[in-house]
């Protein structure tokens, strides 16, 4: 009962804010909107019974990628954004071909997934991500995420800093 | 929670005629009010003790005029706070204004959601406690600069820039040498950890792999001392270059939002490293856990919290500002490959048979330096104090 | 049996409620009276020149980039620190590959200089 309560104040909360996200013209309100969709999230993943994956939430985007989006926009110090962002037609049939191929991935998504009705029906604990993350099955992804964060860091040292 | 739900059911024909959600949402109030009381309140002690050692360790008297002994003081300073005007300046963007001291008060509060007081006064037994006051600690960043830019003024603007530069900096070595302690307890959960540093003194995670755990204990304290943005890592308040940092422009309670913030901070944080580190609740003699079969562990849990609250002010008026280069440097250059070498090396440890449980030694330097360190701070104040009390002499002479 | 986040929440509310409370009364209790003096931008008594919104040094960003990027890595290490004795060496090992790959990272990002400030 409870939980069904929470996930869908959670959901709505999310949902509302993406939209805010999305309409405001300001880019600072448009950040606020998105703290907000983020801590939603992470409020879903606590209520399906997962805290580690509702805290890493929290500190990873909610903690550190919302100050780098904030330090950008202080950065490029961005404005608010006019109206005249319509594009070109070639731009706009691009943009509706891309939105619809997404809808339709999401669709698919939502059409093959397996509906569980309530957390009781698998488990999410802490101990269980682990054991999961450092299975043989998948030790190489595993290692290979390193990778991914090395080049990440290289990339961003040289975008960065032009006087190497 | 867990206390009071059992207290309720002491009741007699509570648990039958009360529902589970009602008793549950009373006692979550109720604990809730119960820490909103203790920070709400808490400030008020800690700016009077403040002052009153700045005064002491500058040779003045401190606050004395406002009841005796000046203690009435921070009272009369908070009503005055509540009384006063908010102002809003013209420039300022006022939905962000307003929400961004809340956001970083919210943000100290929850920690204490986790904080465990005993084995059963806690709010709840998170399997993931310790990381989650990391990420509540976190979004107070945000606040923070919401707070800057929302106040369009340069000093805020840069103060909030350069606090969020110092708070992400140091959450690196925080989080680093986190996991030290959570690999030797082998888990996440609060409740475990202090459970695991039962027993006395000696088993404190202090003492561990001495002297390893010292250095990442070390490591941890000044990572947070720094997140709670306190000198000598107080440049994004630097009175002296930026007015007063990230809260230039907030005046009246908004003001006193913040400060409310940075004190509710520092015992969370003095509370954490007392949970990692000093045992949390648990009594350093056995003995002392109970005093006539009530358990204690509350007190000791804030006496430990409150004895570093107290090294924080006494560093405070004590250590001069680091420039900002150098405070960078101390988070990247020093702390961090400190934690990541301590990583590697107690990781080792553990995984060897041999060093599973702690090096052989372990048990032994936690009482003797203990003791010691103990009799040089008495000797020390002791010192201090005499001094003090022949300055204030030869001044009313 | 009681979902372990409902406190958690429970003091959410009760903080979002201090704040608004706080908000509220302080708005009841102090007046504003808004002058032209009071509302300008305090700049220590000088005129305010220009906007506060400027530009800001790109070192902030790269701070922030590997503070992320660590941050991920911490995360990471987590479940691991948690699980280490089921794991024994083999763990041991697979962490020592990772840390040694981020490792590298971190001394390539001291060697050109971006943990200067």
């Amino acid at each position: 009962m409870i939980e069904s309560v929470l996930f869908y104040t959670f959901a709505a909360l999310a949902l509302v804010s993406a939209v805010v996200v999305i309409a405001q013209k300001s880019p600072f309100y448009s950040a606020f909107g998105l703290i907000v969709v983020l801590c939603s999230l992470s409020g879903i993943f606590a209520v399906l019974g997962s805290p580690f994956i509702a805290v890493i939430q929290l500190v990873v985007y909610a903690g550190a990628i919302m100050v780098l989006f904030l330090f950008v926009l202080m950065l490029l110090n961005v404005q608010r954004e006019t109206d005249d962002v319509g594009g070109s037609a070639p731009l706009r049939l691009a943009a509706a071909a891309l939105a619809s191929a997404f809808a339709a991935q999401v669709a698919a998504v939502i059409a093959r997934a397996r509906i569980v009705s309530g957390p009781e029906q698998y488990e999410a604990s802490t101990r269980k991500v682990a054991e999961l993350l450092f299975s043989p099955a998948f030790l190489y992804v595993f290692e290979a995420t390193s990778i991914l964060i090395l080049a990440a860091l290289v990339g961003a040292i040289v975008l960065a800093k032009r006087d190497l | 929670m867990d206390a009071l739900l059992r207290l309720f059911s002491l009741i007699p024909g509570w648990d039958q005629n009360v529902p589970a959600w009602a008793s549950i949402s009373l006692a979550g109030l109720l604990a809730a009010g119960l820490c909103l009381g203790f920070i709400s309140l808490g400030p008020v002690g800690y700016v009077y003790v403040e002052r009153k050692l700045a005064g002491f360790m500058q040779d003045r008297l401190g606050p004395m005029r406002v009841g005796p002994w000046g203690l009435l003081q921070t009272i009369a300073d908070t009503i005055k706070l509540l009384f006063k005007e908010a102002i809003f300046p013209a420039a300022v963007n006022r939905p962000l204004f307003v929400v961004a001291p809340c956001l970083v008060v919210i943000g100290a509060f929850m920690g204490f959601a986790v904080l465990p007081f005993s084995p059963t006064w806690q709010g709840t037994d998170l399997d993931v406690g310790a990381f989650y006051v990391i990420a509540i600690g976190s979004l107070s960043t945000v606040g923070l600069i919401m707070a800057g830019w929302a106040s369009n003024n340069k000093y805020a603007l840069f103060g909030a820039m350069r606090s969020a530069a110092q708070i992400v900096s140091y959450e690196i070595p925080a989080v680093m040498s986190l996991i030290v302690v959570v690999m030797i307890a082998g888990s996440l959960s609060l409740q475990q950890i202090v459970a695991a540093q039962a027993g006395g003194l000696h088993n404190w995670f202090l003492w561990k792999f001495f002297p390893l755990n010292v250095i990442a204990f070390l490591v941890f304290f000044t990572a947070t001392l720094a997140e709670c943005n306190r000198t000598p890592f107080d440049i994004p308040e630097a009175e002296s270059e930026l007015v007063a940092g990230f809260h230039t422009e907030y005046s009246g309670f908004f003001f006193a939002m913040f400060f409310l913030a940075e004190y509710t901070e520092m015992f969370v944080a003095s509370a954490m490293v007392s949970v990692l580190f000093l045992g949390g609740f648990a009594a350093p003699l056995p003995v002392l856990q109970t005093v006539a079969g009530f358990d204690i562990g509350p007190v000791w849990l804030i006496a430990k919290a409150w004895a570093l609250v107290f090294v924080h002010m006494w560093l405070r008026w004590t250590l001069p500002r680091l420039r900002v280069d150098q405070l960078m440097h101390v988070a990247w250059k020093v702390l961090l490959p400190i934690a990541l070498f301590l990583i590697v090396v107690i990781g080792g440890l553990l995984t060897a048979p041999a060093t599973a449980g702690g090096f052989p030694w372990d048990p032994w330097f936690g009482w003797p330096l203990t003791a010691l360190l103990c009799g040089y701070l008495m000797l020390t104040a002791l010192r201090a104090w005499r001094w003090h009390a022949r300055q204030v002499r030869e001044a009313v002479a | 049996m009681l979902p372990v986040y409902v406190p958690i929440l429970i003091l959410a509310v009760v903080a979002i409620g201090f704040a608004a409370f706080t908000i509220v009364a302080s708005h009841l209790l102090g007046q504003p009276r808004p002058t032209d003096a009071k509302s300008a931008v305090y700049e220590c008594g000088m005129p305010a020149i220009g906007t506060a919104r400027e530009r800001f040094p790109i070192k902030f960003y790269l701070v922030c980039m590997i503070f992320i990027l660590l941050d991920v890595d911490a995360a990471f290490l987590y479940p691991w620190a948690l699980i280490y004795p089921q794991l024994g060496w083999f763990g041991f090992v697979e962490m020592l590959v990772f840390m040694t790959l981020l490792g590298g990272g971190f001394a390539y990002a001291w060697k050109v200089g971006a943990l200067d400030w």
